[in-house]
């Protein structure tokens, strides 16, 4: 099949109301909550081919095909398409934007009903397991019971990993990319200081800054040019920009922008402001810190002993932000419940990044593991 | 099925809980999996191998066993096997330790260089033997630690790890009983099943 996605649209569904509202971990409730989310492939009558598409924490619901420009495809199109590795001949593939997003679904930027206001900082805060219950009702909204397989990379993952042991019976196969079970001091670490950032931005006004016309876009961008800091290995880092100059062959001996490694770190930073809301990097920061399904490890290995869910755990040689200790602690803890995993770590100089990129390893294995779970669950024939 | 997997496969008892250390392509996981009924995975260090394992659905970790298997609690699987992989791992007093450290029993088979074939090549020929159990040329084998049935049993009482059963195999790797006579002259390999 050479054929492409092509031009792909998302679409907002209402799943829970105020009669039927989200409950939370915390016993609180939101409604109405509203999700944005694209398909791509076909149901298949037994609906037994589904692939819910879990995205990190600045992703959306636009993984694959184009909004118009070819040039310019969803996050996971490497991935997903026919004869990808998610081949969307055979599956079905559904990817929302997760709950306290900005990209469609609701979230701390969305008007909250009792007060007309957005809800700033008065949105709960949640968990990943907050989020597994919304994609679980989405499933259920689309008219799959059992996913042939959940998947992600990073907070991706952990909802993979959250889903399965929650629901032992919902995945036939869970894939979790450079993810975790649980965040290091040093993960915690560096969240805080991009919360920090967000949160002391003289135009943060707790939170309340919707109204007002502004925004802490300066605790946005600092936030962010962090972050991608640890979503590059130092290699990768080095090969591309090394200490070169932008614009020019010497120094200029200057504060502001002069080596290239700054122009590019600035530009990441002023793109994201164009899509991302600050609240939500608060709220979704934040869910990663608390998320610790092992944390009371002879409940979590009992819980296991239930899930059906065959994983495949993959990281990459030069994340350091997931490195592949995070890996091999959830490959440990689910082996020791004999839980079915495959894991593998592959070689990548880009870092964190890698799980976003085109690594024909990477892909191959992936394909390989949908491949098979295809042959249990009777995918659509290509 | 390879004729010493099936030897293996043989020794293990429907349900068991299986590690294969060194599992190849998932060909015996494969088996004990879907006929068996067993709960198995392996570990692989080849690409190729961990990928043939993954279209089979075997749950396969791609690692270097010599890195140890720290990761496994004591007595987390019934059986853990080493087949034909006993050769080639750099620390085989070490691999026998952990496999009945993690096994209620460890199953080991190895090809025995002491085999008539190998002396005939090594003591008359002065080559170095290549046979149905060592195919490869010495500048192309991975095995770096070759031994004899005499050799292994001598670890394996120098270790404190008990032998409950040992099948001499020959050259297809079928059992062959008429190498008892004289196991470390007649028999081209041997399976052991151990337990600490």
């Amino acid at each position: 099949m050479s054929h492409e996605l092509g031009h792909v649209v998302t679409e907002w569904v209402v799943l829970f109301t105020e009669d039927d509202p989200l409950v939370l971990d915390s016993g609180e409730t939101i409604a109405p909550v509203e999700v944005a989310f694209e398909t791509y492939g076909t149901l298949n009558a037994a609906a037994s081919n589904a692939v819910f598409i879990c995205h990190a924490l600045t992703g959306d619901a636009h993984a694959a095909g184009h909004h118009g420009d070819p040039e310019r495809p969803g996050w996971w199109d490497v991935m997903i398409g026919p004869g990808k590795a998610v081949d969307t001949d055979r599956f079905f593939v559904v990817t929302p934007n997760l709950l306290g997003g900005c990209q469609g679904t609701t979230g701390p930027s969305s008007v909250n009903p009792a007060t007309g206001e957005p809800y700033g900082l008065r949105f709960p805060l949640f968990t990943v397991a907050d989020l597994v219950r919304v994609h679980r009702r989405l499933a259920r909204h689309l008219g799959i019971a059992r996913l042939a397989a959940a998947m992600g990379g990073s907070l991706g993952g952990m909802q993979v990993l959250q889903w399965a042991i929650d629901h032992p019976d919902d995945l036939h196969a869970g894939i979790m990319v450079c993810a975790t079970a649980r965040l290091t001091a040093q993960n915690i670490a560096f969240s805080a200081v991009a919360r920090e950032a967000i949160m002391r931005d003289e135009h943060f006004h707790d939170g309340d800054y919707y109204a007002k016309g502004e925004r802490p876009e300066v605790g946005l961008t600092i936030a962010r040019m962090m972050a991608h800091i640890t979503y590059l290995s130092e290699e990768s880092m080095r090969e591309k920009f090394g200490r070169r100059i932008q614009d020019a062959l010497t120094p200029r001996f200057r504060f502001g922008v002069d080596f290239e490694v700054e122009s590019y770190l600035a530009h990441q930073g002023e793109a994201f402001l164009k899509r991302f809301d600050a609240n939500s990097y608060l709220y979704l920061t934040r869910v990663m810190d608390y998320f610790d399904p092992f944390g009371d490890l002879p409940v979590a290995i009992a819980r296991l002993r239930d899930v059906t869910t065959r994983f495949l755990v993959l990281s990459f040689d030069t994340d350091w932000r997931f490195d592949t200790a995070h890996s091999r602690d959830v490959v440990r803890v689910l082996s020791s419940a004999h839980v079915a995993v495959t894991s593998r770590e592959i070689a990548s100089p880009y870092g964190h990044d890698s799980f976003l990129l085109d690594l024909p390893e990477y892909l191959a294995t992936v394909a390989a593991f949908l491949d098979r779970v295809a042959q249990e669950v009777g995918g659509r024939a290509s | 099925m390879r004729p010493d997997l099936d030897v293996v496969a043989g020794l293990v008892a429907a349900g068991s809980r299986v590690l294969d250390l060194g599992c190849g392509d998932g060909e015996l996981l494969a088996h004990l999996i879907e006929r068996r009924g067993c709960l198995g995975s392996g570990i692989e260090a080849s690409g190729e191998g961990f990928m043939a394992c993954v279209a089979r659905g075997v749950p396969v970790q791609q690692a270097d066993i010599d890195a140890g298997l720290g990761d496994v609690a004591d007595g987390a699987f019934d059986v853990v096997v080493l087949s034909q992989t006993l050769q080639a791992v750099r620390h085989p007093a070490r691999a026998i330790a952990e496999l009945v450290r993690v096994g209620s029993t460890g199953i080991v088979s190895f090809p025995n260089f002491a085999h008539w074939r190998h002396r005939v090549d090594l003591g008359l020929r002065g080559r170095m033997p290549v046979s149905d159990v060592i195919p490869y040329p010495w500048h192309e084998t991975p095995n770096i630690h070759l031994c004899t049935i005499t050799d292994f049993e001598s670890l394996l009482q120098a270790l404190g790890v008990r032998a409950l059963r040992r099948i001499l195999l020959d050259r297809t790797g079928a059992p062959d009983e008429r190498a008892a006579r004289r196991p470390n002259l007649l028999a081209a390999g041997a399976v052991y099943v151990l337990t600490a």
